[in-house]
């Protein structure tokens, strides 16, 4: 096997000794399927998981004189989508005519946009996870355009696939959203950041369910190597068929590796399409793409020019709730939360809104915050449970994080009242009157059982006064085993103590 | 404009179209001839006109658009009637990919 070919050893020092030699440039260009009931240019429904080509019309087949029409809902989507990545929408783009031949391409050219797409000139921000403060970096995005999907064709599975292609239409004409970004991307890490902001981002506006088994979320990535401290970029290469966040990272591993070794050897990097191998680990050249592609663009004639005026512009504005970076920041300062717990919590729209209604009901925040990353992700996470079907309401989570606040439970106890919400769908309340688990606060009450611990152990009292004071855990165990563990823990170390030293 | 026979076979690839030598010199002299009378247009100063791909604008905005709504698709039946070869409710193609 040559240089070229071998499976290189993605282990951290390899790549970090490439790293200190040189520079990946990444650009990543996803696909993401718009929300809508319809197809892009005609009635058929978008649904997934139809019978072959049973969601198909004289439009989304290419039957000749059958003529598009736009949805309207999904031009507002990719615009919603535009204005939450920061960019800027042009009031007036050209749907375009890319051409090629591919059996799954009914018409024989595919309706995207080229020259003048729907937005360009945005950004979103990377965190490095949040663990960092103001550790931002900015990514730029080059452009969002609109185009329709092609269908799908079927390599394998039928009795004469080593001779035929099976073609299902189904996902012919569905909306598409094509995001594309600078190549400002510099690591593997950053691009799975970035796919994540911009997954959460289109999550957050609902205008994809970005589900990447049913394909609604595609990446493809461009990426080079230059040694470092030169300025032009190297030779690139495209990376298909990244149809998961760990793909990505790891092509992007492979691929910085494989080039490193091409330059390291001597060689130059060939411009070619590479298609990430799931099964093998690996990127393998795409034979059949090699020639250059021209596609012919022009202007779509069946389409008009598509306008979006300022005032249609701003109702989108309006429907565009708060997004993840905004909310983040205000979780920080409302809630005085790290900006690690506010990242985590703003993850998802509905796990926000969760924890929002939870910290109303609560009188401190950062311990409902505690609660909700802690033992209440933990309990869905094993019981396989969605945030939206969980047991415990945000109300009655509040509930909880209150009576451990006031103590009337100890945090230990709650963990078990929390076990029994779960299990039950009980309140917080209900649970605590009901198994008696009521935190002991009562000094009178407390001091008889330590009295009682105390007159029971005059052989470790002897001990412990003689001045073996690490007795004093055993004492304490005593108490809490007498109390069942509901006596309040602070209150039973005052106490004792008082009643040890006194002689 | 000079349409070489180069040219020919590359549009003539591009559309999986197969041209015998003596139908490219044919093509590129008659592509050629029509260009350069089109070429004519070029006499006129349109630095000030904006290029204009269709003649109809939309009137009201958004008249050109539809409601996302889903409509009834075709039987199955009508989808795969005009398809040389079907099967499985599938389209069925010469296979694509070489392996």
């Amino acid at each position: 096997m040559s240089a070229t070919t071998t499976s290189p050893n993605t282990d951290n020092a390899t790549m970090d000794a490439i790293l200190r030699k040189y520079e990946p440039v990444i650009g990543l260009e996803v696909h993401c399927q718009l929300l809508t009931g319809s197809k892009i240019f005609c009635g058929c429904s978008t649904k997934f998981g139809a019978p072959p080509n049973a969601h198909t019309c004289p439009v989304c087949l290419g039957m000749p004189g059958a003529l598009p029409v736009l949805n309207r809902t999904a031009v507002e989507m990719a615009v919603k989508a535009s204005m939450a990545i920061n960019c800027t929408i042009n009031s007036k783009s050209i749907f375009a005519r890319k051409n090629y031949f591919y059996p799954d391409l009914p018409k024989g050219y595919q309706i995207s946009q080229f020259d003048q797409p729907i937005a360009e000139h945005g950004w979103i921000l990377l965190h490095g996870g949040g663990a960092e403060e103001g550790n931002a970096k900015k990514i730029g995005i080059t452009r969002l355009h609109m185009e329709e999907d092609a269908g799908k064709s079927i390599h394998d599975g039928f009795a004469d696939s080593y001779q035929r292609t099976y073609v299902d239409l189904n996902r012919s004409g569905t909306p598409l959203a094509e995001i594309v970004s600078e190549p400002d991307i510099r690591t593997p890490e950053e691009a799975y950041e970035y796919l994540t902001r911009l997954k959460q981002i289109l999550l957050y506006v609902g205008v994809s369910d970005c589900n990447m088994e049913e394909g609604s979320l595609r990446c493809d990535a461009n990426v080079s190597i230059r040694p470092i401290g030169q300025k032009e970029f190297g030779t690139k290469v495209e990376v298909k068929n990244l149809n998961s966040f760990r793909f990505l990272q790891k092509s992007l591993e492979y691929e910085i590796e494989r080039q490193a070794q091409v330059l390291d050897s001597g060689g130059k990097v060939a411009q070619e399409t590479r298609l990430w191998n799931t099964s093998q680990n690996r990127t393998e050249s795409m034979r059949s793409k090699e020639q250059a592609h021209d596609y012919r663009y022009f202007p779509e004639p069946d389409l008009l020019p598509l306008i979006v005026s300022e005032k249609w512009q701003a109702e989108i504005r309006g429907g565009i709730p708060e997004l993840p970076d905004a909310k983040r920041v205000r979780f920080m300062s409302d809630y005085g939360l790290s900006e690690y717990d506010a990242d985590v919590l703003t993850g998802t729209q509905s796990l926000a809104d969760y924890f929002e209604r939870a910290a109303k009901g609560a009188p401190d925040a950062k311990l409902a915050a505690n609660w909700v990353m802690g033992e209440l992700l933990g309990a869905l996470n094993s019981a396989g449970l969605e945030l939206t079907a969980s047991p415990v309401s945000a109300e009655r989570l509040g509930e909880l994080v209150k009576l451990i606040h006031d103590g009337t439970i100890s945090g230990k106890m709650a963990k078990d009242v929390f076990a029994k919400m779960f299990s039950t769908g009980k309140t917080a309340q209900n649970v605590v009157e009901e198994s008696g688990l009521k935190q002991i606060t009562d000094d009178g009450a407390i001091l008889d059982v330590i009295k009682r611990v105390i007159a029971g152990n005059p052989n470790q009292l002897g001990q412990y006064r003689s001045g073996k004071t690490a007795l004093f855990g055993y004492f304490v165990g005593q108490v809490m085993k007498e109390t069942k563990g509901q006596a309040n823990p602070a209150k039973v170390n005052d106490l004792l103590k008082a009643e040890l030293e006194k002689s | 404009m000079k349409i070489t026979e180069k040219d020919v076979y590359y549009v003539a690839a591009l559309a999986h179209l197969e041209v015998t030598e003596s139908e490219a010199q044919e093509y590129a002299a008659n592509m050629s001839s029509i260009l350069s009378y089109v070429e004519k247009l070029n006499e006129l100063d349109t630095a000030n006109v904006e290029p204009m791909s269709q003649v109809l604008t939309d009137s009201a905005e958004g008249s050109s658009l539809r409601a996302d709504q889903v409509k009834l698709s075709l039987p199955l039946e009508l989808s795969l009637a005009n398809a040389p070869e079907s099967g499985a409710g599938h389209f069925k193609v010469p296979k694509v990919i070489e392996r």
